[in-house]
């Protein structure tokens, strides 16, 4: 009984092993890394440095949220960095040589989302930080001080521990959701469509949507409109959806895309 | 075999033949995938779909509004607005003290003050005098003028020269037209006199500091204003708009020097509130005359409508958010059309078969370009023919758009896919990468709608700049509702209105297409396959 569950314990140890030294030697893998960081921080600090509090009326009530805008960027780079570490085994046929090495393909499936999953916590926990560094650096300059009413921004305010770290794994969870999409697809570019398509698609359908019941159903739904309220620090009573909960959304989602990429994984010719 | 069969054909004929061979390859690659014929297929479908389907949900209809803004329910309406001569959405509500002018004639004012107050919060304040809860302060659109009109019904035809709060005399018309006289603002010290000549259909504005000396500020012509016409003093003050809101404004303007010098007029002075009925956001006005010496109070506005925080109905082009969809659709095809052959190998057989590298590239973005924009047209076209039906028929109210306008926003939605497409190929072509291709084009377009969403946390001068460069400047042309410089509106995105003009949009859409394929065909040429 030990054995076979001490031998699962290696061929799992190995496939990691595997998966990291195959992401690790991409040529663009550094790059992606550091592009996705980059991303996030350029866009929150833009956004930071854009605006401006010298009336009350053009305060952006929520700073948390306003200096994690980024995400929307990173998000993408996110996405690309997980299709392609499963897409491009499809497009460049490596897809055989490691189900070969691997016959166990869900244990490949799992340590390739644990290796995505590690490098996306390790880069989305660098870009939140330079987020929140470069909010706590230019918004007081913006009009932002604590006499108009906003604190400078802490991690040892519960609050905004809760929305970096939730910043976090919804980048985590966005890269499952991509490999899964991904693995199900195996068209890196089609996989992209379809996850860039799953994000923005639902925010837009909340737009145009007849009714505010029917905006905030959508609001509920979608992976990127309930996954980032986890960023809210603000008005939580006034949310289409709670923080974790919308991060549970997100986390079904994701859930869904690896259960039917896994299966399809299982059951079809590589 | 063809070669040996028709051989004098093939010399003389090769550079045309070439292209058309081209072409036909690629479309026949095109044709015989079938995800990428389904993909234009679900493009079309779900460019309909979210258009139809936003239409169709359960609507909002009209909102009451009671002493403290918006209050219960909506409920069920059938809204409607005055239509102007030209057809467009107007806004005619305002305080109007007239006589009736028969014939040939002229109508002269001296405006010695013109002063203004606000409701700060939007809606109209509470207690039983609304006036009382305001704030001091004109409108930079406030009007007070003399005025010629065709009768007292909201949307006929007229002529006017009016002093503003903030932008001088201006004379305007048939409610589009505007032109700028004398500048400065009115007081006592400094009043403004203002005249209007009759003669036929043609009304000529003049203005004066002094009342001896005029200058012409311009002259309308309103087809058919028949001979019996309303003229007299009006004023009107539209509300202030914010981005979240548009709270009623009241404006009173003293006139005196008040004339019809040759003129045939019968009966006296009478004062009304012209649009009385209608559900522009305005105060009530009163007028008093003394001595020759007329105080009037006039709120509500005499210009075109357009969507926007003050009044009701939806951007026309709400229902056209599905091309977003579809798009993303067409740009996966389009950054696969090249990228899928260098994956597969086939390029290395493709530049064997026609070595004309740019020739290749041409075709693609044809068949590319001409497969998108039929999805577009299959897709937007049942949104703006039907969605309008749907719309009204749910108790909406819809801005009335001339069939061009219908033609250019149908059109240019299927070109908005189809350069997307050719872009999408391009930059295919550069990063030789489905993926990042497909990334770049959507998050580059993408903009339009993440900073123009009423959550965007940009301020509104950074997101026009995004909507001026970006590719997402395309999607101007599917503004149906023109903005309008002499009327104060909150001109954003979420409301339909795009910082460009809808033809400027797209060719800054273009510009990025045709330099992203200069640079594609430059590169297909330097390197290898």
């Amino acid at each position: 009984m030990s054995r076979p569950r001490a031998a699962a314990g290696r061929d799992m140890a190995c496939a990691l092993r595997a998966e990291w030294t195959k992401l690790r030697t991409l040529p663009g893998a550094g790059w992606l890394a550091l592009g996705g960081i980059a991303s996030t921080v350029a866009v929150s600090a833009m956004v930071s440095a854009a605006l401006s509090c010298t009336s009350s009326a053009g305060c952006h009530p929520d700073l948390t949220r306003l200096s994690l805008t980024g995400t929307e960027a990173g998000q993408a780079v996110v996405a690309i960095a997980a299709v392609l570490a499963v897409g491009g085994e499809y497009g460049t046929g490596m897809i055989a040589a490691t189900l070969t090495a691997m016959p166990r393909r869900v244990t490949m499936l799992a340590a390739k989302a644990a290796v995505v999953t590690g490098l996306t916590l390790a880069a989305g926990t660098v870009a939140v930080l330079g987020c929140l560094l470069a909010g706590r650096l230019i918004l007081p300059g913006h009009g932002y001080t604590p006499a108009t009413g906003y604190p400078d921004l802490s991690l040892a305010d519960p609050v905004v521990l809760r929305a970096a770290a939730g910043t976090v794994l919804y980048l985590a969870l966005i890269a499952l959701l991509s490999l899964g999409v991904a693995t199900a697809l195996r068209e890196p570019a089609a996989a992209m469509g379809a996850v860039l398509g799953l994000l923005y698609l639902f925010p837009i359908l909340g737009q145009v949507a007849g009714s505010p019941g029917m905006a905030r159903h959508i609001e509920q739904a979608g992976p990127m409109t309930a996954g980032l309220e986890i960023q809210a620090s603000t008005g939580l009573n006034g949310l289409p959806i709670g923080p974790w909960a919308g991060l549970g959304v997100l986390a079904a989602w994701a859930a869904a895309a690896l259960l039917a990429g896994g299966t399809l994984l299982r059951r079809r010719d590589a | 075999m063809t070669a040996t069969i028709t051989p004098a054909h093939s010399g003389s004929r090769a550079g045309r033949d070439g292209s058309g061979r081209v072409l036909r390859a690629e479309w026949t690659k095109f044709r015989t995938v079938r995800g990428w014929v389904i993909a234009m297929v679900v493009a079309a479908a779900v460019t309909a779909g979210v258009g139809l389907w936003a239409a169709s949900g359960p609507q909002a209809g009209c909102q009451p509004v009671g002493p403290a803004g918006p209050a219960g329910p909506p409920v069920a309406c059938r809204p409607a607005r005055p239509v102007g001569p030209g057809g467009e959405a107007v806004s005619d509500r305002f305080y109007f003290v007239h006589r009736t002018l028969h014939g040939n004639g002229s109508i002269t004012a001296r405006v010695t003050a013109l002063a203004g107050r606000y409701s700060p919060g939007g809606g109209i304040p509470a207690g039983p005098d609304p006036a009382a809860g305001l704030t001091a302060g004109i409108q930079p659109w406030a009007k007070a003028g003399i005025l010629v009109k065709a009768g007292t019904t909201p949307g006929s035809a007229y002529a006017a020269v009016l002093v503003t709060g903030g932008h001088g005399v201006r004379m305007q018309y048939d409610y589009t037209h505007d032109a700028p006289g004398l500048g400065g603002r009115v007081s006592a010290a400094s009043p403004r006199w203002l005249r209007l000549v009759r003669s036929g259909d043609t009304l000529t504005g003049y203005d004066s500091a002094d009342g001896r000396h005029w200058t012409r500020v311009g002259s309308a012509v309103l087809a058919g204003l028949p001979a019996a016409a309303q003229a007299g003093l009006f004023v009107a003050s539209p509300p202030r708009v914010t981005a979240e809101n548009a709270g009623p404004s009241l404006a009173t303007a003293v006139f005196d020097h008040v004339s019809l010098p040759g003129a045939e007029t019968r009966g006296g002075w009478g004062g009304a509130t012209i649009g009385a009925g209608s559900r522009y956001p305005a105060l009530p006005g009163r007028f008093h005359a003394a001595g020759g010496v007329f105080t009037v109070s006039g709120s509500g506005d005499i210009a075109p409508a357009g969507p926007g925080p003050a009044g009701l109905g939806k951007p026309g082009d709400d229902g056209l958010a599905g091309a977003f969809a579809g798009l993303i659709v067409v740009v996966v095809v389009g950054a696969m059309f090249m990228t899928a052959e260098y994956r597969r190998g086939l390029i290395a057989v493709t530049f064997a078969a026609s070595p004309g590298r740019g020739r290749v590239l041409a075709a693609k973005a044809v068949v590319i370009g001409s497969a998108s924009f039929a999805a577009g047209l299959a897709g937007a076209a049942p949104v703006v023919l039907v969605g309008a039906h749907l719309l009204r028929a749910h108790g909406n109210y819809v801005f009335p758009v001339s069939a061009l306008t219908q033609v250019r926003v149908v059109a240019g939605t299927a070109a908005l896919l189809a350069v997307a497409a050719v872009l999408a190929l391009a930059v295919g072509t550069i990063l030789r990468h489905g993926a990042g291709a497909i990334t770049a084009v959507v998050a580059l377009t993408a903009v339009a709608y993440f900073f123009s969403a009423p959550l965007a946390v940009l301020p509104p001068g950074a997101a026009d700049w995004l909507l001026r460069v970006t590719p997402a400047a395309g999607f101007a042309v599917q503004q149906e509702v023109p903005a309008y410089p002499q009327v104060s509106n909150a001109y954003l995105p979420q409301y339909g209105y795009y910082p460009l003009a809808p033809w400027a949009g797209f060719a800054v859409l273009c510009g990025w297409a045709a330099l992203a394929l200069g640079l594609a065909a430059v590169l297909l040429r330097r390197r290898d396959a």
